[in-house]
This record gives structure tokens, sequence and C-alpha cells, in this order.
């Protein structure tokens, strides 16, 4: 679930990693804190882990710490939530999917966006004589690069997740 | 057995001996089940008078308030008093009705998002699934409201869940992994006060709500002999310590005691006590406490570091901590470096008590009113308050002795709170006297509860302070609004004493001095529920610290009972301080 896709360098990016239960208005309540305490939001995305019963929260947002360690905080004290870290954001690898559709009126078009496809190691999913539907996995920047290449041709529409993200190494949450 | 009497049994297995609602159509089942049942059940004459009267019930007793009230309208009704009771942190379970299970999501007649809109103002909610949940929602509710810090929870119960026929009414709870309160405090946290304690000289305990909610007020009182440090609450933390004790500063903050806002600002070590440094308290954030080491005890750690920065935080249970603090500075054979910064506070609170004798005035001021209350009352009765000047007043000039005999609302400071509260205090403790102590303004927006009183024959004082104003708002007009007096006179009516005694409840007026007293004592002999309409100065104000500005900046003199020689002037300069005791 993407709520806010822009990502300004200006202040200090958090990549908030949650294990929370899995059942209906978790989202709701963990959505609900940040708005109430202040902070934006660029993304959440939400899935099952490792453990039945328990989903993964990766929430982007940006902001100063003193706010981030309040936030943290308020997470930690809803019931639903099992455990909350901020991770450091140089050892951690984090991913996101792209689905691109992209204007491809002509055999030439078509054969030029392949290309830029290819080179982004993404995919054609879906095909038309109008469209074409790219879908790439990678960092936020290596997504925004071929986005801003595909622009010329006209994107009809655009999906993406927000990042999911993992620690490095063997540590676990 | 069916959802609702699964409900019913679980509520008073877990010692839910009475609670308060109002029926409506989707508690149909729910209210059919009460008739047969031994649950004693008040019928409120407003939802938001249940809600408020389960907090009063909580706040007296330690256990936790029920309030039941319909789906839509009537679950919004309770949302005041549910925000009230976050607040405050006040054990409070709310059951709200809801329409049936295939309705939810259609708009139907009377629905609406309870556990949406209480989502923010809640520990907790549930909504109900399956009527076999029933007894682990209840039991976890009790659980969660009590345990760490308190806190609401609400229980949405679907009118087909009513209905449901369990399988089996299994007595467990619901298993929250995400839930485990710290209790104990850390170790070396515990050792690092303890030497900063131990170093200090000029040290004041700040206690909070969370003192009266942990039933840590003996330790307070050990901890404050053993080491010299005068004591000042927070307005929930009033009647954790003796205000009698010589050592006692009363309330600190924006209408505290000067005595109290002056030693915060002199003290080189302020140990808070289960408080969250509300800005009613700690006045200018930056001009706070400025020349003491904070250590700040708190079993929320979300509360820790949030308004103020600490030097020293500990999360855990006030009662636990101050046991295993006690211990540490009992061993420890330091000698205390105290005593004089003790006798300088106990010299200087003496100089600086609040007059409250005005026998020559009338209207009747409410410093008299505060006097003649005391006198007439024990210190077993729990008063309750309204909020603005009434709250301000009774917070400031009048004395509690023992923990959970004050009860207010501080944090969401919520207007027709007092009269409701004392219902449910009275109903929670029948043998203490409860009176509740409002202003005209808020009574009149709960007054139709006069009608619970008589038919249930609750005997609550009602005290109305009334100056037919809505003084704390017209104060600040005054202070700094240039005096454009907008939309704070209330005007000529009603006229109080008649419209009790149109609900059959005792009523008196009193309007000149002692006669307060002996209203209060006649109402509490006669054992009926009473209302007592107090007419006061309308022009009476409080001195306070403007918003914004430093705790040392109080405006409006006090009207000092006696003058000692070598008082510490008014406004001070922390540079001053640094000099000398």
């Amino acid at each position: 679930m993407v709520m806010k896709m822009e990502n300004p360098d200006s202040e200090k990016n958090h990549i908030i990693s949650a294990l929370v239960e899995h059942k209906p208005g978790v989202l709701q309540r963990v959505a609900g804190l940040f708005t109430r305490r202040g902070f934006n939001i660029d993304s959440i995305t939400v899935g099952e882990s490792e453990i039945q019963g328990i989903a993964r929260m990766t929430i982007i947002a940006q902001g100063d710490e003193k706010v981030l360690e309040q936030v943290t905080k308020q997470l930690n004290k809803l019931l639903d939530v099992i455990k909350v870290r901020d991770l450091e954001v140089e050892n951690t690898v984090k991913r996101e999917l792209c689905l691109i559709k992209v204007h491809a009126p002509t055999e030439k078009v078509r054969s030029e966006i392949i290309q830029y496809a290819n080179i982004f190691r993404g995919s054609i999913i879906d095909v038309s004589s109008e469209a074409l539907t790219i879908e790439i996995t990678g960092d936020s920047d290596k997504i925004n690069a071929l986005t801003d290449l595909l622009k010329g041709f006209g994107i009809k529409e655009l999906a993406r997740t927000g990042p999911t993200a993992i620690s490095r190494g063997g540590k676990t949450i | 057995m069916k959802g609702g009497q699964a409900l019913i049994k679980s509520l008073i297995d877990k010692g839910a001996d009475t609670v308060f609602g109002y029926p409506g159509g989707q508690l149909l089942p729910l209210y059919d089940m009460i008739y047969d049942s031994d649950l004693k059940h008040i019928l409120v004459r407003h939802e938001q008078c249940a809600a408020h009267a389960a907090d009063g019930y909580a706040r007296a007793s330690g256990k936790v308030g029920v309030c039941i009230a319909t789906s839509g309208p009537g679950a919004t009704n309770l949302v005041t008093g549910i925000a009230t009771a976050y607040m405050d942190s006040s054990p409070v379970l709310s059951i709200a009705g809801q329409v049936p299970t295939h309705l939810i999501g259609n708009d139907a007649f009377q629905e609406v998002d309870m556990i949406g809109i209480t989502m923010p103002i809640t520990k907790h909610n549930f909504q109900v699934t399956d009527a076999n949940d029933i007894p682990a929602i209840v039991n976890s509710s009790f659980d969660i409201a009590l345990s760490g810090r308190p806190g609401p929870i609400v229980i949405d119960l679907p009118k087909d869940i009513q209905e449901q026929e369990l399988e089996e009414y299994r007595n467990e709870s619901v298993e929250i992994p995400g839930y485990k309160p710290t209790k104990k405090g850390h170790g070396l946290q515990i050792k690092r006060a303890a030497q900063t304690i131990i170093k200090s000289k000029k040290p004041v305990i700040l206690a909070g709500g969370g003192v009266i909610s942990a039933g840590a007020s003996n330790e307070l009182k050990k901890l404050s002999k053993l080491i010299n440090a005068p004591v000042t609450t927070t307005l929930l933390g009033k009647s954790s310590f003796p205000e009698d004790n010589p050592v006692s500063m009363g309330m600190l903050g924006m209408h505290g005691r000067k005595v109290a806002n002056l030693s915060v600002n002199e003290s080189d070590c302020l140990i808070a006590l289960g408080c969250r440094f509300s800005d009613r308290t700690t006045g200018k954030i930056d001009e706070f406490a400025p020349n003491a080491i904070i250590i700040h005890i708190d079993v929320d750690p979300a509360e820790i570091g949030k308004n103020v920065d600490v030097d020293i935080p500990i999360v855990g249970d006030a009662k636990i901590v101050l046991q295993s603090l006690i211990k540490l500075l009992k061993k420890d054979s330091t000698p205390l470096n105290t005593l004089k910064w003790i006798e300088h506070v106990k010299e200087f609170n003496k100089s600086c008590i609040p007059r409250i004798s005005f026998e020559n005035n009338l209207p009747l001021k409410p410093q008299q009113v505060m006097k003649e209350l005391a006198q007439a009352l024990d210190e077993e009765t729990i008063m309750t308050t309204d909020v603005g000047q009434n709250q301000m007043w009774m917070a400031h000039f009048y004395n509690t002795q023992k923990p959970r005999t004050f009860i207010s609302s501080g944090g969401l400071g919520t207007m027709g709170f007092g009269f409701p509260a004392a219902m449910g205090a009275k109903v929670a403790m029948p043998e203490n006297d409860v009176v509740a102590v409002c202003g005209d303004g808020g009574f009149l927006m709960v007054c139709q509860d006069l009608a619970t009183v008589k038919e249930y024959d609750i005997p609550v004082v009602v005290c109305v302070l009334d100056n037919r104003y809505l003084g704390m708002v017209a104060q600040w007009q005054k202070l700094f609004y240039n005096e454009r007096m907008s939309h704070t006179h209330l005007g000529e009516v009603p006229d109080f004493v008649k419209l009790a005694e149109s609900f059959g409840v005792r009523a008196e007026r009193v309007e000149k001095v002692g006669e307060t007293e002996k209203a209060l004592k006649d109402a509490l002999k006669s054992g009926e529920p009473t209302l007592i309409d107090i007419i006061i100065d309308p022009e009476e104000i409080l001195p306070m610290v403007p918003p914004g500005c430093g705790l040392t900046e109080i405006v409006g003199e006090y009207k000092i009972e006696r003058e000692i020689p070598g008082e510490i002037p008014y406004k001070q300069t922390k540079k001053a301080h640094e000099g000398g005791d």
C-alpha cells in the first residue's frame, strides 16, 4: 500500500520494521498512530512473515529522531504490535516492486521499450497492440530511473508496492 | 448459554458488581438477559454520564468501571467519557451495542464504526465476531485495563452475537504476545537514581496519578521522609500524599501553589513519579526545573522523554521501583545534605499558605467555600470536581489526605465530569461520603442525571459554585483578551434549587458565610442526594502562570495569610537562586 510516493532527501529516512498480529484493523491502528503523532508515512507494505499469524510491516517515513522515538514507543504500546525496530539504512536491503504500463502503438516503440526493460532487468508481463506492461524489482532509485526513461513514451499506469526491507547478515529484529 | 449471558457471567466473575448503562435497539437481547441476571444495572439519563460514572467508580475503588450503551448515538455519547478515561489512565470498560454482523458496513440504522472511532482513545478495543470468544475477551479486557498503565477498553458487541449459543463457556484469556508491561525497573538505573539522590542538596518529589494507580502512597511517604524531600503533585497526583504534612507543597503548575512552583525551579534533583509532564504542569518547557537532574519513574516507556528531557529514566511500576530505591538508599550510609533544604521549604511553605478566610465578603469568596467544605468534611470524603475554576479552587485550596479521595478530569478537561463521577464513586464506595464540586456551567451539561441519583437513591452531595459565568474562560478573557467577555455569561436561569426539586432531589441555596458548612453537614446527615447552590463572587480569579510562561511567572497576587520576614521574593531570577539555599 503506497500512501504517498515522495522521497525528498531533506529529512532523514527511516525504515521501520514491525511484526504485528495478522488480523483486521491492525493496519488502521498503525497508520492512525503515525498520523496522530504528526509523522508522515511514505509507504507501508504488509505481508506474511516467517511466523504463522504474524505479519511483517515495513514503514518508510521521514522525520526527526525525537518524533521517531515517540512513534516507535507508541507503536510498541499497541497490543497488536509484537516488535518494532528502526532498521539502519546502511545495513538494510530494501526492495520494491513496480508494474508499469507503457504506451506502445508500434513495433519500433515496443522493441525500444523492451530493450530498456532488459537493461534494468525488468520483464515484460503483458503485451497488447497499444501497450506493454513491465515488471521491475529493485531499490527505489533504480525504479525511478526506469520510470524517468519511460515517461517519454507515455506511461498509462504505474503501480508501486513501496519498499519492503530486511536487515543484512544473520541478525533478526 | 447465549452470548449476552456469557458477557454478564464474565462481568460478574470479574467482580463488576454494578454497571452503568442505557439500553437501545441493538442491545435488546442483552438487556433481556440482564433482566434475569444478578448484575446490578443503573440506568443513567445520558450515556456520557454512564461513562463518567464508570470512570468515577474506577478511580474511587481501583477496580474496573463498566458502562453499557447501544449502537450508533449511544456509543458515540460514550466517546467523551472514554477519551476522558484514556487521558487520565482510568480502567473503564465500555460495552457498545452494534448492528448484527451481516449488516455491519451497510450503514444500517444506528450503525457507527465504534472500533474505528475509539482506536485513538482506548488502550485496546475488541469487536466480538463469535460469542465463544466473549469470556476470553472480557477477561483480557479487565487484565489489560488494570495492568501496566491503566486505560479504557471498548467491546463492540453485535446484536446477533448476543443471541448466539456458545458451544462451551471457557473461562480463559486471549493470548497477547505484544503486551508485556515492565514492572520492575532497571536495576542499574535505580542505582544511578539512588546515587544522584544521595548527592543532591535540594531534592523535590513530583507525584502524579501513577502513584495512586500503583498504590504507592506509603512508599512515597517513606521516600520523602528518608531523603528530606518536599512533595508536590500534579492534578491527578493530588491525594497521593497527605497535604497536611508540613513537607507537602500542594499542586504544581499553571495553577500550582507558589511554594511548589518556586521549589521545583530551585531544586537540583527532581524525582518525578508516575506523571507525564503535561504542559499544565510544566509551564514553558525550556524553563522547567532548570537546575535539576530529572529522575523519571513511569510504567509507560512512551512517557519517558516525551515532553521533558530526562536524565535518569526508569520504566516500571511506581510501587515496585520505589521499594527497590528505598532499599538501596537505606543501605547507603553516606550522610545526607538535605536537612537545610527541607527546613527552608517548610518555612517558605508556611509563609505562603494561601488565604482562605473571607468572612466579611459577600457574595461569598470561593476560598471561603473551600474552607467551609474542609470544616464540614472528613478525610475519608471522596471529592470530585468538574473542570474550570471550581476544579482549580479545589486543587489549590482544598487539602486531601488519602489516596483516591480527589477525582477530577485532568488531561481531557471534561466539563460535566464531576457530578456523574461522584455518582459512580458513591456506588463503588458507599461507606464514604462523596461530594461533587461543580461550576454552574459544567453541572448544567449533566443535570438530567439528578433523576438517576434520585431513582437509585445515591446520596451524593453536589455543590454548584454558582457565579453565572464560564469562570475559567472568563478569567482568561479578563486577563488576556482585554476583558471582552465573549459568550461566557450564563444568564439568570436556571434556578438550581427548583431544578433539583423538580427531580425530587433535596436542595438548598447558600449565600452567606457559614451556610455552606451547615448545608453540607445537613446534607450528609440526611443521607439523601442533595444539591447545594452556592452563590459566589464572579469577580474572583486565581493566581496563575500565563500560558507559555515559566512556572515562576505567577500572575495575580496571593492573599497571604501570614507574612514571614525573609520570604523569597515573588519573582526571582534563576541566577539569584544559585547563590544560596
